[in-house]
This record gives C-alpha cells, structure tokens and sequence, in this order.
C-alpha cells in the first residue's frame, strides 16, 4: 500500500515497513522514528547505517550480530530503540521486518 | 475496570532443568521477550541452577535417555559418551544457525535487560554459594519475591 511519509509517496506493507528500499531517504527515516517516539541522533544513524548496509550486503539480522558488529553493542542498542529494537531500527532504516529469533 | 487490552507485557521464566535444550528454549523465550518490546525476567531453580553456575554452564548435556525425540534405543544412549556426542552434534549445528553458547547467551540477556534470580531454596539444597554463579546475576531470591517481581498488568509466567 501507498502511504505519504515526509510529503512523499512510499510503498509500506501492512506492519508499515517499507518494501522499496530506494525510495527511503533520512527525513522519511526521521518521520519513522517519531511514529516509534524516538528523537534521533548522529548515534541513531550510524546505526541505521550500519543496518542498511547489511541489508543490502543481504546478512540477515539478529541481536548477535548486531552485539558483534563492532559499532554498537546490544546495550546501548537497547537503549537507542528502547522497544522492540530490531524491528523498529529496521523500520526507520526502511528495510524488511527481520525474521531471527535470537 | 483496567485498560490492559491482551497485550504481554512482561514474561516470568521459571528453569527447573539443565539439559541444554530446555536450557536453549529458556533462553530463546526471554530474549525473543525482549525482542519484542516484552519485559522479561528469569528464576533459576533446582538444576535449573546449572545454567548460571560459572562451573557447570559450560558443560551441559542434552538428554539422550528419555528423550523420545532422539530416536534412538533407550539402552544405547545410555552408552558412555552417548550425551557428549549428540550433544557436540548440536551445538556444532546451534553454531550454523547463529545460536550463541550458554556463557554468551546470559551476556545477552544481560545487555537486553533481562533479569537474573537464583532460586534460594534450592541453592541451599545444592550448597551454591552467589559467587559460584555467573557474575551478572541479580539475586538469590524466594519464590514469593519472584512472585512479586511478576506482579501488574499483562505479566505471564512460564514454567520449563
């Protein structure tokens, strides 16, 4: 479905994550963020950075790596997207809904 | 009347064994908790104990007597060296599949804000003291402070 973020049209599934990743840029990112109420940081983004940049290396994503990563650990991770922090930081970062259990 | 519309809000773990596999699902439990946005919380009793004591979590078995899932005769695994061959087959497949180890796990939970209780009865059976345990554990608690823990809206308990 079609939903209008930032004053753009972008393609969202039901959840509300984007399905087309090209078509997200850091305001539609920021609008995310404050659905989800998170005031976002240059720390935010280097995180969403990195997420999106696993996305399209396709390397699914779990909290292990996300520990493992080298550029946040799994407790400032937390503390950045308090709720849920995989799937929202993959929200804002326009890329799928991740599907790892650990 | 409350507002609670269903929603879970926070998961109280309770680990009564020490096989790795009912370990595993403990774990895998309160961490896809937090995941989720869900509090969680865990309490370690009886040979649950084992899963946090420094000495013992690196060394757990699954179980091949009595575990009909193994498919394999009764008799045969309780061969020596039965439990540590099937139980180094799985973990080199928990190892493919991204899953961590026992130690690791409980950093994980640590850092995703789970919280540790030691079951306090059941150290005193197994004469524990709190620094045989894993570092980041919590606190050696009752069952009716665990109790209290869980208390509010949307708490659910959960026994393995």
């Amino acid at each position: 479905m079609e939903k209008i973020i930032a004053g753009i049209p972008v393609q969202v599934n039901e959840e509300g994550y984007l399905t087309d990743f090209p078509q997200w840029n850091q305001a539609v990112g920021t609008e995310l963020a404050q659905e989800a109420s998170i005031d976002m940081t240059p720390r935010h983004w280097e995180v969403i950075a990195y997420l999106q940049k696993e996305f399209k290396n396709e390397v699914p994503l779990s909290i292990r790596k996300i520990g493992k990563s080298g550029v946040v650990d799994i407790k400032e991770f937390y503390q950045l997207f308090p709720m849920a922090p995989l799937k929202t930081a993959s929200k804002i970062a326009g890329i799928p809904k991740p599907v790892s259990c650990i | 009347m409350n507002d609670n519309n269903g929603d879970i809000k926070k998961m109280m773990i309770i680990l009564s064994k020490a096989t790795l596999e009912n370990v595993y699902a403990a774990f895998v439990l309160a961490n896809g908790a937090r995941m989720e946005g869900i509090e969680a919380e865990m309490f370690f009793t009886f040979f649950g104990l084992e899963a946090i004591h420094k000495k013992k979590l690196e060394h757990l078995h699954i179980a091949t007597v009595g575990n009909p899932a193994m498919h394999m005769p009764t008799l045969l695994g309780g061969l020596p060296g039965m439990e540590a061959l099937a139980t180094h087959m799985m973990k080199k497949e928990m190892e493919r599949i991204d899953m961590p180890d026992v130690h690791e796990f409980l950093d994980i939970l640590k850092a995703s804000g789970v919280k540790l209780w030691a079951c306090k009865l059941a150290m005193d059976m197994f004469h524990y003291k709190k620094e045989d345990l894993y570092d980041d554990v919590d606190g050696v608690i009752t069952v009716g402070d665990f109790y209290k823990q869980g208390s509010g809206v949307g708490t659910h308990m959960l026994f393995i």
